[in-house]
């Protein structure tokens, strides 16, 4: 059984509306000016990858758009609606899987549990709260230990349960944050693969955070930043190695 | 001597049972989310005077013999629905500011004394009609897509103009129907409610009485707490009580509503202070201060069990009762009477009020030694 089965599989895109749309994004911290007139596209199916040296402002641009912070000005489209007045679970219901910074597990409960939250996201509850045998087949480790509490995995452990429990949500467009930040080269492969087949399965889009420039080449497209500001995009095939080195913290 | 440490544990347990019924609301409310309520002793208030309410309108029908639990319903559903609107009112606003949540509510526990003792239909009329036309005013101007702009001046509108119709209608309402319609439903003084049949008097056992009112308490404190641990283990709603305590941010990115299960765990809290309130009614008579008997010890519970942490509660609520009653009868004067320094100091603290100075001393030493109670956890600070 291949993951992209019936229930799991999100409305394949033949369109090419983008999946999320971010217009002249302006974002404050108190007086000081985090995101200046940022604009990025992410098309459905594709990997889309922020790249950039830390305190440029990429978690807060992902922040931003589950509306954790409120933006001064720009516009949020999701699927061509406008998502800016949305409350942060009324985003997740629409279809953002957000995978944050630092897991964000819930620590006192077990893994099922944690699991079983990322139902929440959608907007039919199935009447049993039943985990997908897909989810075990991307993340073997988590069926194992089930009955565990989420704050006593390891943090390689902790990021597939928190990519895992954001898939639980049938996402339409995933968000990754620094998903292979701090976490063992053998378990940075094991999540690259998976995240890989992710998008080649089920077909969602993916926004992704990342340093780690072996996984930064997966993705389609590169949008690199700067104090705030958009600087650079192309493919990632052409992302030559001075840009590397002017953007990526190596 | 059989006799006597039977009476001991038992009163000791009834006390605590009712200590942590008391608790048990004010430790989701506080434990889970954090936020320190001082109108929870008077939400417990306002469940005695619903059972006492209830008691009236179902004396001399065949109901009366189960009243108590058509009682403890209403208990429940009024202060549930007060806790209600409180959360969506008041606190709402306020979280994350505990000093202002703590002023706040202070402020609404007053308001909520005077308010059983000036209750009449006249001001139940006033009200009413003061929100009916106030706020729906504001239903039909809050869709015009001005209305931010001109909220101040809606405002210093409506208020008096809301206030001075809804004062002038009572009035003229009052003088119509004078006696029926200004009479004041409780007063000032202390109500009293008759236990059914059933519940009066008590069970002998070596030579004790142990009193059914008091069983009944205790056979209530326990239904709920197991109901209280059933729901946060084994219901949806629970799970995401448990996951909004721990990580707010995260639970709302996952699509859990944050709002609605903070106006939930704020209801179940109030209500199950409306229980505690059907039970305490059962103890003795009920006036607009019952509340504030209540409100400290609830709190020491709450603080001596850990935040945030039922079983903590439970057990702290037990040895605080049992504390309370061993020091404040005889029982240890006697117990150390060969020792006469000894004995002497327990005669002193022998009373109820000094037994409670004992009690709170012997708290604040063992906070000195575990600060964070019993079983200390992280609590959520509250993030809004």
């Amino acid at each position: 059984m291949s993951y992209a089965n019936a229930t799991l599989e999100p409305t394949k895109p033949d369109t090419d509306l983008p999946m999320l749309e971010v217009n002249d994004l302006n974002v404050y911290y108190g007086e000081s000016h985090i995101l200046r007139d940022v604009n990025m596209t992410v098309f459905p199916g594709k990997m889309v990858c922020l790249i950039g040296r830390n305190g440029v402002g990429k978690t807060t641009m992902l922040k931003t758009l589950m509306g954790i912070l409120k933006p001064r000005s720009g516009n949020l489209k999701l699927d061509g609606h406008s998502i800016i007045a949305r409350t942060t679970d009324q985003r997740a219901r629409l279809g953002i899987g957000y995978v944050p910074q630092g897991r964000e597990v819930i620590p006192r409960l077990t893994i099922k549990e944690n699991l079983i939250l990322g139902l929440e996201a959608l907007l039919e509850r199935p009447k049993k709260q039943e985990i997908p045998e897909e989810i075990f087949e991307l993340f073997p480790v988590l069926k194992t230990m089930l009955s565990r509490m989420g704050g006593d995995l390891s943090g390689g452990q902790q990021q597939q349960l928190a990519i895992a429990r954001a898939l639980m949500g049938r996402p339409r467009l995933l968000v990754l944050d620094e998903p292979t930040e701090g976490i063992q080269p053998s378990i940075i492969l094991e999540i690259e693969a998976a995240v890989r087949r992710i998008i080649e399965t089920t077909g969602i889009s993916v926004l992704l955070v990342e340093q780690h420039l072996h996984f930064v080449r997966q993705a389609d497209w590169y949008y690199a930043m700067q104090k705030g500001s958009m600087v650079a995009s192309g493919p990632t095939s052409q992302l030559s190695n001075d840009v590397i080195q002017q953007f990526l913290a190596v | 001597m059989l006799s006597g440490l039977l009476d001991g544990i038992f009163s000791g347990i009834s006390l605590g049972s009712v200590l942590l019924l008391a608790a048990l609301g004010l430790a989701i409310v506080f434990g889970l989310m954090g936020v320190i309520n001082m109108a929870h002793g008077e939400l417990m208030m306002l469940g005695a005077y619903t059972t006492y309410m209830v008691q009236n309108a179902l004396k001399g029908t065949p109901l009366f013999g189960i009243y108590i639990f058509i009682a403890l319903i209403a208990a429940f559903i009024v202060t549930a629905i007060f806790g209600l609107v409180l959360e969506r009112g008041v606190i709402r606003y306020l979280y994350g500011r505990p000093l202002e949540t703590l002023l706040a509510t202070w402020g609404v526990s007053l308001i909520l004394q005077q308010l059983v003792r000036s209750v009449s239909w006249q001001l139940v009329t006033i009200v009413a009609l003061f929100c009916l036309l106030f706020f729906g005013a504001m239903w039909i101007v809050a869709r015009r897509t001005d209305f931010e702009r001109a909220r101040g001046w809606f405002l210093t509108i409506m208020i008096p103009l809301s206030a001075a119709a809804a004062i002038a209608t009572g009035n003229v309402l009052g003088t119509l129907y004078k006696p029926a319609f200004t009479k004041l439903w409780f007063d000032a003084r202390n109500v009293d409610v008759t236990a059914p049949k059933w519940l009066r008097g008590g069970f002998p056992i070596a030579g004790t009485q142990f009193s059914y009112a008091r069983i009944f308490i205790i056979v209530l404190t326990i239904a709920c707490v197991v109901g209280v641990y059933w729901f946060l283990n084994n219901t949806s709603w629970g799970l995401r009580i448990r996951s909004v305590t721990q990580n707010r941010t995260m639970s709302a990115c996952l699509g859990i509503p944050t709002k609605k299960v903070d106006a939930l765990t704020f209801a179940l809290g109030s209500g199950l202070a409306g229980l505690a309130g059907c039970a305490v009614s059962l103890l003795g008579s009920v006036g607009p201060n019952t509340g504030q008997n209540y409100i400290v010890d609830t709190f020491m519970v709450v603080v001596v069990g850990g935040v945030g942490k039922l079983a903590g509660s439970i057990i702290a609520a037990l040895a605080i009762g049992t504390a309370n009653y061993l020091i404040g009868s005889n029982t240890l004067v006697d117990l150390t009477a060969p020792i006469k320094p000894l004995s002497d100091t327990f005669a002193f603290f022998s009373t109820i009020s000094m037994a409670k100075v004992l009690v709170f001393a012997l708290i604040i030493a063992f906070l000195q030694f575990r600060p964070g109670g019993l079983f200390p956890q992280k609590g959520r600070t509250v993030d809004a």
